[in-house]
């Protein structure tokens, strides 16, 4: 009975393992802090704690910072580092769902066209709506067109017959895309003056983040991931194919529906206070399946921790490389993000 | 007990089954046998929920389209033939898949999940494999992985799609052995088979089907004839029997 006691923990081990739960929170709290502290006047990791607890109630603790340390700390970093690590949560969670739903190592949140869409939107707003890339109309119209693209993905790969659903709902999003994208470049050439705002948008970055940006994706980015994570477990059922899965009793469409929902109005709401930021939403799920598991019942919870910690750090590069000017954060994912997923793939490979 | 009445399921305007009627009772083993296209696969396929059919399947006496999709996977654990095995994803965490109908729609499992996994896992010989990905297994080790996962389902019927295909003819008959020493347990299995000597050999009863339909039906040695044979295999053969059983010898004509 000894061997079936070890059977059963060696079920229950790789889900949950503990060393890279807590590899990963430390990640986080670690690239929190750095976001919080780096930058043109540096602040000390005991100044942040001491000043974060002051703002507590009954602690009675009192802050070393000068009011006007407090104010670059908790009303232009804080929201900064906050808005990139949720949005970045949100885009790595994302993607672990996508890849999961489309049984596509190489879905990423932007698959069934969310990113054409909120691109379209984002430039309809700065060619007619003269918002400059700042101002709450830009961040509502990318949320909608991003969410419309999407809609008429699903659409389109229904209609396509139920066959091969995964692959005509990829197909559609191509499809969507590449319309959108291509309204988007004329409207652009129409209005070429507005090229520069909506290339900066493009790009991505928290440069104007503040917190009613957070007010704004927070609830969004919270209702999805939740949603994803509570069904960590039903994506690794999905792993072994509709026709499996349906055999054990999953209701594979509206499991899909719900997923891509979740998935998509997460995303939606992350691009529109973000921009497109690329990457993330491959990078950190797969450097999870690579070091820690491919279960899902790690790779969901873990891409979210993982993935706002990266995000955040990024941006510090972003801000910090050629400071005083900010790097567009796409730009950092990628350039570090792609080397860093190479090292992972060729030591995983000789580790395995 | 299971009980199809004119059984019927369409592709298009083929007819893939037609006016099938089938009876098996409790902790028997059937098994389907008929040349190519004959239908086999896609009685398996409606019966557990895959396929829409018209006419009535009945288990135990409930007609299946009153089961949930859920309580159907509870009832009925289906092997198809070349079952999806993610490479990545260990031994245990793929038979734990097995216990997704006993689980809430966000259930996550307990103690009873990981004890029926282990349970499995030991009862197939897999304990060591536990933790080994699916993609390091043999051929044989993997059809026992896949048997697994139909035993963790915890069902009262096994319909297996094939179970016998590309293996070697020692792994064949020890899976076959395998899946009669789990009925003891009191498992009703209804299998499809391609292998006619080994038809012969391990199932209680056969189902001969040709075009949809059962052209046969009854003990080995009633249905495995050589006029049967050439009439719906189209195939010349000859039968041997003797104290070890049945044999389907292929003859050169």
């Amino acid at each position: 009975m000894a061997a079936v006691g070890s059977a059963e923990a060696a079920v229950r081990a790789r889900g949950v393992s503990r060393p890279w739960r807590f590899l990963a929170g430390v990640f986080l709290v670690a690239a929190l802090l750095i976001g919080l502290g780096v930058g043109p006047v540096d602040i000390g990791v005991s100044a942040i704690v001491e000043s974060a607890l002051s703002h507590l109630p009954f602690l009675h603790v009192h802050s070393p910072l000068s009011s006007l340390d407090e104010a670059v700390l908790w009303q232009i970093r804080a929201p900064r580092v906050v808005l990139a690590a949720i949005v970045g949560g949100m885009l790595a969670i994302a993607g672990s769902s996508y890849q999961g739903v489309f049984h596509n190592p190489l879905a990423d949140p932007y698959l069934l066209g969310v990113a054409a869409g909120a691109g379209l939107g984002a430039t309809l707003a700065i060619a007619y709506g003269h918002v400059g890339h700042s101002g709450q109309l830009l961040p509502l119209s990318a949320f909608v067109g991003g969410l419309a693209a999407v809609g008429a993905t699903y659409v389109l790969g229904r209609s396509a017959g139920s066959v091969r659903v995964v692959g005509s709902f990829v197909l559609a999003g191509v499809t969507v895309t590449l319309f959108l994208t291509a309204i988007q470049t004329f409207v652009q050439q129409q209005h070429s003056n507005t090229l520069r705002d909506v290339y900066a948008w493009i790009l991505g970055g928290f440069s104007t983040a503040n917190w009613s940006q957070v007010e704004v994706a927070a609830p969004y980015v919270a209702l999805s991931s939740i949603a994803i994570l509570l069904h960590r477990r039903m994506l690794d059922v999905l792993s072994v194919g509709d026709e499996e899965a349906t055999s054990l009793g999953v209701n594979v469409p509206r499991l899909r529906l719900v997923l891509v929902i979740a998935a998509t109005a997460g995303t939606a709401a992350a691009v529109s206070v973000s921009g497109l930021i690329a990457f993330v939403g491959i990078i950190v799920p797969h450097t999870i399946r690579l070091l820690v598991s491919t279960s899902y019942r790690a790779v969901v919870p873990l891409s979210f921790v993982v993935g706002a910690g990266f995000l955040v750090l990024a941006d510090v590069l972003a801000r910090t490389i050629v400071s005083p000017a900010e790097l567009p954060i796409g730009v950092v994912t990628a350039f570090f993000g792609a080397p860093f997923f190479a090292v992972v793939l060729r030591s995983a490979r000789t580790m395995r | 007990m299971i009980e199809l009445r004119d059984l019927a399921v369409r592709f298009g305007n083929t007819e893939a089954v037609r006016d099938l009627s089938l009876e098996v009772v409790n902790d028997e083993w059937v098994m389907l046998i008929g040349p190519n296209g004959a239908g086999k696969t896609s009685v398996l396929r409606a019966l557990c929920g895959l396929l829409p059919f018209d006419g009535v399947a009945r288990v135990d006496g409930r007609d299946v389209h009153t089961f949930g999709r859920r309580e159907l996977a509870r009832l009925m654990a289906f092997v198809p033939q070349n079952p999806a095995t993610p490479s990545e994803l260990t031994v245990a965490e793929y038979v734990l898949l097995g216990r997704t109908p006993h689980l809430g729609y966000l259930g996550v499992d307990g103690r009873r999940d990981r004890k029926a996994v282990a349970n499995a896992l030991e009862r197939l010989d897999l304990l060591p494999f536990a933790e080994r990905g699916l993609g390091s297994l043999s051929g044989g080790e993997l059809q026992r992985a896949v048997l697994a996962r139909a035993l963790a389902q915890e069902a009262p019927i096994l319909l297996l799609d094939e179970p016998t295909t590309s293996l070697d003819l020692g792994r064949q008959q020890q899976a076959l052995e395998l899946i009669d020493s789990l009925r003891r347990d009191g498992l009703t299995v209804l299998s499809t088979m391609h292998d006619l000597t080994l038809a012969g050999q391990y199932a209680d009863r056969l189902v001969l089907l040709d075009r949809g339909t059962v052209v046969a039906e009854g003990s080995p040695t009633e249905v495995l004839s050589a006029a049967n044979l050439a009439a719906y295999y189209g195939a010349s053969v000859r039968i041997v029997s003797d104290e070890a059983g049945l044999f389907v010898l292929p003859t050169r004509r």
